[in-house]
């Protein structure tokens, strides 16, 4: 019979990006023991790959700005679909877990006078990305990696999670693999945290590394957790479109933050005749206002190439739509021209040097191609917005796999302060809802030895088919048919193609042993990638109208029915998924008015900046 | 579009051998990419370690044509494709399958390195040109090439007594830190054993980040370690009125 070896903690992480370090870190401040398990090395979790910044209302370089311009901004940006108390608990926090990482030895970039250094993004109303060049989330990784060893962690390096342990309706561990040795782990643990990031891989271009394949959603939507918001996906505005091999890696917005400008094969800078209603009189209508701005004067408007990007990547799509593309299908960003080679080198590094070694392109010199890349989902899993809980007692969920922070579109730069803050909060949860445990509570063997069972079952099937294929297969068609624009019809005919590659995912074929298989690997990923995508073309299906990160070529427009409702993606008894449509949570009169805040003055007043 | 072969490492620590696989090469394509066309078509259980596929995580170190390397970052049109491309995995860890080797002796040797440690009641401010030098040390990625190059560790296997580049830099961007008050000259001349790098600069060749390790991190640590300990002018000051570093008052770090 097949052995396993047996783990016991008080909270399990599972996931050792920002979120998942920032859950240990506080989890074990709070006396618990704690176990991390990594599909990957320490420190190479796709967080390290975060480029822009950090978004905290820090004032640091614009005094006026504070956590009440910060939550009106990203209410603005998503739809104003977020949850408002989560957005609230993140505004406010923010700076606080920006100057803690400082004193853990991260090292900011910084202002003439010595303090953090803060750039300007998309959607944001100031100077707000705490960073260091284009390499902010190694920054930020490292340092959560160096002061978790401080701090004695326990990581399960190169460790996959297959299936959550329930007992009795709550979470009581998982069970894994080491991807090194092939061998099973079964973890015992009185709360679980997830904090698995996101779900890039079901698309063919994405930003995303190989570990996004949305193990988190799936995972927890199989002990009955809810999802919510899962529609809106947001493709990034600019990734690489050329050589093919590397299309979709990203281009960080830090460019158009730094100055740079979106030009279509005409050489006309078209961001200028895409500004949506929203946020009409808050951005520059000539390239002579644009342009002052870039040089510092404050009366001046910001450029349109620093709208959010969802109406960003859409404009572009547009372009190449209607021919004005460049030759490889993007459209040009261009920073050559607009700041000196030096500059560009100090400020952008890894996007000179990416593009020097992967495009043979010097970007100091000439225009960059670029076209939308799936980025980062929106939705989630259903949390509470102060502890992180889902429904199910013993589950928490941190980071990207959470949902409800970021409405229908995600401001660039909310994500890696989205890690700490919430990373911090699951893992305080978690270990405060694990010390009040006493009950005892049992995993179930014969569950574990028939979920093994399943689990090897590739290797004991010839006929099979090749788990690679398959995955390529579900990129493509979630790519046509449930990617940047929808409609019903496509929507329709990936529903069911989905519900043929579930079918075949439970029919692969794998070779070799189980040390470090990839194959296998693949296999077991692509059951959980099914389950995924399923919840997001289902609620992409009910949603009819186009907001944020949701585009529909039926629906066109915003809806204001839609405007008052999340998706929750449920599963019933019978094991399939629907999509409920909940009112939003009732935000208070005071916040609304500040979410709505034309006049920015008005918010910073208040608080006397 | 041509073909190109590709002799690839097949085994694991009992040994292996080179396999040849036949690949179809686009514009652009990236070492990277021909590897995980084997895998898909070929051979689904060739084992490499890959993440980010963009040179920022630092997983997909290997010796191609016999040139450490990262595989993402390693284009086709600049390596000589008319003969075949050998690709073997990094020489100084042992192998765990394939391409895939295991490193986790840096994470371990890691844990001799005093950790940051902030001097009391400090404001926290940092001018840019203070911390130039230090970021240039956190641009490492961890890809272990620079460890993998080195001969105390590569030819000597000297994994006790040396801790290898990467983590002298790692101990160079805490010692050069403004606001550390830690002292870690003691660790770099005993386990650290810093004394072992006759400054060849192999690991300043191949590092994908263009740190100086060598000049900017490793040389300053070893002026630090002379000083402290072979300076018999400094040394006999130090004896009577104690370590500048070590006299900073102690406390607990201002957290406003």
């Amino acid at each position: 019979m097949e052995s396993y070896t047996i783990h016991d903690y008080d909270v399990l992480v599972v996931g050792a990006g920002g979120a998942g370090l920032r859950a240990a870190i506080a989890a074990i401040e709070h006396g618990a023991r704690v176990g991390v398990v990594s599909k990957s090395l320490l420190g190479k979790a796709h967080t390290v790959m975060a480029e822009g910044g950090m978004a905290a209302a820090l004032g640091n370089v614009r005094p006026e700005d504070n956590w009440k311009v910060h939550f009106r901004d990203t209410l603005k940006g998503g739809g104003m679909l977020n949850n408002w108390k989560m957005v609230m608990n993140y505004t406010k926090e923010a700076p606080d877990r920006v100057r803690e990482l400082e004193r853990w030895g991260a090292v900011f970039d910084r202002t003439p006078d010595g303090r953090i250094n803060q750039r300007n993004f998309g959607g944001h109303s100031y100077p707000r990305l705490a960073h260091v060049g284009d390499r902010t989330g190694l920054e930020l990784i490292r340092t959560l990696q160096d002061h978790a060893v401080k701090l004695g962690i326990h990581a399960h390096m190169e460790t996959t999670i297959y299936r959550l342990l329930t007992d009795a309706g709550r979470v009581v561990g998982a069970l894994g693999f080491n991807r090194q040795t092939g061998e099973f782990l079964v973890f015992r643990a009185k709360a679980v945290v997830l904090a698995t990031g996101g779900l890039g891989r079901i698309y063919q271009i994405t930003s995303n590394s190989w570990e996004c394949t949305g193990d988190g959603f799936s995972l927890a939507s199989m002990v009955g957790a809810d999802l919510i918001d899962m529609e809106f996906i947001q493709f990034h505005p600019t990734g690489m479109v050329w050589p093919p091999s590397v299309m979709g890696i990203l281009v960080t917005e830090g460019v158009r933050g730094e100055g740079g400008v979106l030009k279509n094969s005409e050489g006309k800078r078209f961001m200028f005749d895409n500004v949506p209603e929203r946020y009409k009189g808050e951005f520059a209508e000539t390239e002579e206002e644009a342009e002052r701005w870039l040089q510092g004067d404050r009366n001046a408007r910001r450029p349109p190439e620093l709208l959010t990007r969802d109406v960003v990547a859409r404009a572009i799509r547009k372009e190449v739509n209607e021919g004005r593309g460049s030759p490889h299908g993007g459209v040009y960003l261009d920073i050559a021209s607009r700041r000196p080679a030096d500059y560009i080198k100090k400020k952008l590094p890894s996007m000179y040097h990416q593009f020097m070694k992967l495009g043979n392109l010097d970007i100091t010199k000439e225009p960059m191609e670029v076209g939308p890349t799936c980025h980062y989902v929106m939705g989630g899993v259903r949390v509470d917005p102060d502890t992180q809980a889902t429904n199910v007692p013993g589950l928490y969920a941190a980071g990207e796999v959470a949902g409800g922070l970021h409405g229908a579109n995600r401001l660039g730069g909310n994500s890696l302060s989205d890690l700490v803050v919430f990373g911090r909060r699951a893992g305080m949860a978690a270990a405060e809802y694990a010390a009040k445990q006493s009950g005892s509570y049992q995993v179930d063997e014969v569950q574990v030895r028939a979920y093994i069972a399943e689990a090897l079952q590739p290797f004991n099937n010839p006929q099979g088919e090749n788990p690679f294929a398959l995955m390529k297969e579900l990129r493509a068609t979630m790519q046509k048919n449930a990617g940047i624009m929808r409609e019903e019809s496509e929507l329709k005919a990936q529903l069911e193609i989905l519900a043929n590659l579930k079918k075949r995912a439970w029919n692969t074929s794998v070779s070799g042993s189980r040390a470090y298989n990839p194959g296998w690997h693949t296999a077991l990923d692509m059951r959980l990638m099914v389950e995924v995508s399923e919840a997001v073309v289902l609620a992409a299906l009910a949603r009819k109208e186009s907001r944020g990160g949701h585009a529909r070529l039926d629906y066109p427009d915003p809806d204001p029915t839609f405007a008052k409702i999340n998706h929750i993606i449920r599963r019933s008894r019978d094991g399939n998924l629907t999509v409920v449509a909940e009112p939003l949570p009732e935000i208070p009169e005071e916040l609304r008015k500040m979410a709505e805040a034309k006049d920015l003055k008005e918010l910073s007043e208040k608080v006397g900046a | 579009m041509s073909t190109v072969t590709f002799r690839v490492f097949r085994g694991d620590r009992n040994g292996g051998e080179i396999k040849d696989y036949t690949v179809e090469v686009q514009e652009g394509m990236v070492v990277l990419d021909a590897i995980h066309q084997i895998q898909a078509e070929q051979a689904p259980d060739l084992a490499c370690r890959w993440n980010c596929k963009a040179g920022k995580c630092g997983s997909c170190g290997a010796e191609v044509n016999g040139k450490p390397t990262l595989m993402c970052m390693t284009r086709l049109d600049t390596i000589d494709i008319s003969r075949p491309v050998t690709v073997r995995p990094m020489k100084t860890f042992p192998v765990i399958r394939d391409l895939a080797t295991d490193v986790k002796w840096n994470y371990e040797a890691n844990k001799k390195i005093k950790p940051f440690t902030p001097a009391p009641n400090t404001d926290w401010i940092m001018f840019q040109e203070d911390v130039d030098r230090v970021q240039e040390f956190r641009k490492c990625i961890e890809c272990f090439l620079c460890q993998n190059v080195c001969h105390v560790l590569r030819e000597h296997d000297e994994k006790t007594g040396f801790i290898g580049p990467r983590l002298l830099v790692r101990t160079a961007s805490l010692e050069m830190h403004p606001l550390d008050v830690e002292n870690r000259l003691e660790m770099l001349k005993n386990e650290g054993g810093i004394g072992y790098c006759n400054i060849t600069k192999c690991c300043t060749e191949v590092c994908p980040e263009h740190i100086h390790i060598t000049d900017n991190a490793i040389i300053p640590l070893k002026e630090r370690v002379v000083d402290e300990y072979y300076d018999p002018v400094l040394s006999f000051f130090r004896r009577l009125f104690g370590s500048k570093k070590q006299a900073q008052p102690t406390g607990q770090a201002a957290d406003d």
